[in-house]
């Protein structure tokens, strides 16, 4: 770190003395070496101000010039200090290249997700769990103006708790900051079997290259096989603008048509095919039963030559282009949550609630409803209601839903195939509405909740509000839909 | 050392308060005033008051092509309007003022780093940096690693690698950007008085010279009032218009 009060210059890299256990760079004792990789050495570090377990990572600086590492290695010296949350180790300090090079970081402790890759084929449930939380963390990164660009199993980290942890961003790009790799190389950028169409053709800021990358790691974890091969040529990597990966249920027959369908909509060759954004990957994912299914669930093989011309054709029309940014796409595509009291609000009240959606999804065409009810179930003890009961009851609450949106969904075409993002129906069991909308907002990644409030503020004081709770403990957005005065009787 | 890096005021009083107070407000502690005070607006001589007030008290100022246009008659090269505003600014100076301007130097290199209005190969002949070309040429003629200059009113970054590669980025406002000493930087903070990137408010930088970080800044200030005052003076008025659309 530098202390001095004017910018520090020298004309060369410091001269660098070989690394031991006890040395001390800047306060951070170097306590073990855990790890030496191609690009960096990992050690512990203790320092007297720092009580979390953290590492030290140093580039390992090759003979002469080795702009790979060390651009790489800048660049995450730049992002990693934006970033916050539990999807990133968390960061501590950093040391420049005029004087030492270093990054110290929350030690996340455990493998990578990179030695569960030896054990595929995994079990479906664990590809999707997988998939679910690495989508999360994804989207989590995107919503902080990051684009990860190295998904891999080896960059996957997960916390006890199973969250996902993305590590390694020496070659993301940030919305807001230089990118250094822009202009440096010559060569495609990331890892060949990962890398997206769009990244072997240097495009560098589009978030669903991301996507791209995790339905490659999903292919792999579910089949054994990886669906591009491993290849080290520049034509290698173009194949995959052409080439049909071989569908997931070929190789692998016990997996499920919704599976699939999620899997190769993530390798598809143009991004505008793909999932909108990683929140709506992990919504799919984390609910198999309202994917919609297309011929991409059904298809058996490579496809013929008309397949292998459709993507080729796709890829064509793919040709690099100015693209937006990551936030700026992510917003373009969020998940709207209505949540719609089925069984207890007015008539006025479910009217005015559909009048309030469909004002939003005039104007955003490309945005996903999740239209949501919650069943009430005791919170002890389930005698009164049979499972028979309670079943019937979820169905009917269902039907409920569904009768509300349709309206909406036939007057915006909600359901037409091509307008992408759709709309899905749930039904939650649980004894405290509140508590299961915030908590289905936060898990679904939810960018916006539209709800009712009730009308009788006898029954409010009663009952206490729902809505009140939700606008106080969810982290999005949250419109409170209240029926307009006079209605109550049409 | 917190460096406040502020250029092409061009006599807007309006602006150059707005930014001065969000200057003090970030806590710098060093101004650099990177030419053009005066030119295009209406009060010339309250803002060159106040920069010779900053420069007694240690800031860093330098000449713009504006700045000597006022000392020594416009030149040909100048659009009309700027032509009539110069003439209406000699007007509006006394002799001292006019003395400041012509003393201001071309360049002055402090903390490491380079300040120019235009370009460091040819400080005196007003050559734009425009775009890479020009960047690498001012940056391959200096030796410093951070050049910080105006001119052009646009708010740009040009960093060059220790491999000679250079990339531009138009920055966001408020994000502070980590500019590593290894790497050299041309640095376009963008105009204060008269930006024409399409949003009027007026644009400032702050380098962190201990963290290595420079933030680009924009500050809404009452351009209506700066306009007003343009046309009230008898200035052409475009040059009042132009602030209303930041262009």
């Amino acid at each position: 770190m530098q202390s001095a009060d004017t910018p520090q210059q020298h004309d060369g890299p410091a001269p660098r003395v070989p690394l031991a256990v006890g040395q001390v760079i800047d306060g951070f004792r170097l306590e073990e070496h855990l790890h030496q990789g191609g690009m960096a050495n990992l050690w512990r570090v203790s320092h007297p101000d720092h009580a979390i377990p953290m590492i030290m990572k140093i580039p390992r600086i090759k003979g002469g010039e080795d702009p790979a590492t060390i651009v790489g290695f800048e660049v995450e010296q730049m992002i990693l200090p934006m970033l916050r949350g539990v999807h990133v180790p968390q960061f501590i300090a950093k040391g420049d290249f005029t004087m030492q090079p270093y990054i110290v970081m929350e030690h996340i402790p455990g493998p990578s997700l990179r030695p569960r890759l030896d054990e595929a084929p995994l079990p479906v449930e664990e590809v999707a769990s997988v998939g679910v939380r690495v989508a999360a963390a994804l989207h989590d990164l995107h919503l902080q103006h990051v684009i990860h660009l190295d998904v891999k199993p080896s960059n996957i980290m997960f916390r006890p708790d199973g969250a996902a942890v993305m590590v390694d961003f020496g070659l993301s790009r940030h919305d807001h900051l230089p990118d250094l790799l822009d202009e440096e190389f010559t060569l495609p950028m990331g890892t060949g079997p990962y890398m997206s169409p769009e990244q072997v053709q240097f495009v560098r800021d589009e978030p669903r290259s991301d996507l791209f990358a995790l339905g490659v790691m999903l292919y792999h974890l579910l089949t054994g096989q990886r669906p591009f091969g491993k290849p080290n040529t520049v034509r290698g990597l173009r194949e995959r603008l052409y080439r049909e990966p071989v569908p997931p249920r070929t190789l692998r027959p016990d997996c499920p048509p919704w599976l699939q369908e999620i899997i190769l909509r993530c390798l598809e060759v143009d991004p505008a095919s793909r999932h909108d954004t990683a929140a709506q990957l992990a919504f799919d994912l984390g609910h198999p039963d309202q994917v919609k299914l297309t011929a991409r669930a059904e298809r058996s093989s490579t496809g013929g030559r008309f397949d292998t011309f459709r993507r080729w054709f796709a890829a064509v029309g793919n040709e690099p282009k100015e693209r937006g940014t990551a936030s700026t796409h992510v917003t373009r595509h969020s998940i709207i949550m209505v949540a719609v009291d089925v069984a207890g609000a007015s008539p006025g009240l479910m009217q005015t609630m559909r009048d309030t959606l469909e004002r939003m999804l005039r104007t955003e065409r490309s945005v996903r409803v999740a239209c949501v009810t919650v069943m009430r179930t005791r919170r002890v003890g389930m005698d009164e209601l049979t499972d028979k009961d309670g079943e019937s009851i979820h169905v009917k609450r269902l039907v409920q839903l569904k009768h509300w949106a349709r309206p909406l969904v036939q007057s915006l075409g909600l359901d037409d195939p091509a307008r992408g993002a759709g709309v899905t129906y749930q039904v939650l069991e649980a004894p405290d509405p509140a508590s299961a909308i915030v908590e289905f907002a936060r898990r679904n990644a939810i960018d916006h909740i539209v709800m009712g409030a009730r009308s009788s503020s006898a029954v409010r004081r009663f009952l206490g509000s729902v809505s009140a709770r939700v606008v106080a403990e969810s982290d999005c957005t949250v419109t409170v839909v209240r029926e307009v005065a006079g209605r109550e009787a049409g | 050392m917190k460096l406040a890096l502020i250029t092409d005021i061009h006599a807007n009083r309006e602006a150059f308060e707005a930014v001065l107070d969000e200057v003090e407000r970030h806590g710098a502690d060093a101004h650099a005033l990177l030419g053009d005070f005066v030119g295009y607006g209406a009060d010339p001589a309250w803002v060159v008051d106040r920069v010779r007030a900053l420069v007694a008290a240690g800031a860093i100022a330098v000449k713009g092509n504006h700045d000597k246009a006022v000392v020594d008659g416009p030149r040909d090269t100048m659009n009309s309007d700027a032509q009539r505003a110069i003439e209406w600014t000699r007007g509006q100076l006394d002799a001292a003022q006019i003395d400041f301007l012509a003393k201001l130097p071309y360049t002055v290199e402090r903390h490491g780093c380079l300040f120019v209005h235009a370009n460091a190969y040819a400080p005196e002949q007003w050559e734009y940096v425009t775009g890479r070309a020009e960047a690498v040429r001012s940056l391959n003629a200096t030796h410093v690693r951070y050049t910080f200059a105006g001119h052009v009113h646009d708010p740009q970054l040009y960093n060059l690698s220790g491999l000679g590669k250079i990339a531009d980025f138009t920055p966001t406002p408020g994000v502070a950007i980590p500019v590593a000493p290894h790497r050299q930087w041309f640095v376009l903070p963008g105009s204060a008085g008269q930006p024409r990137d399409g949003n009027p408010a007026a644009c400032w930088a702050l380098f962190d010279t201990v963290r290595s970080e420079l933030t680009f800044h924009r500050v809404p200030y009452d351009h209506d009032e700066a306009a007003r005052k343009i046309s009230a003076a008898g200035l052409p008025a475009r040059l009042g218009e132009r602030l209303k659309e930041g262009s």
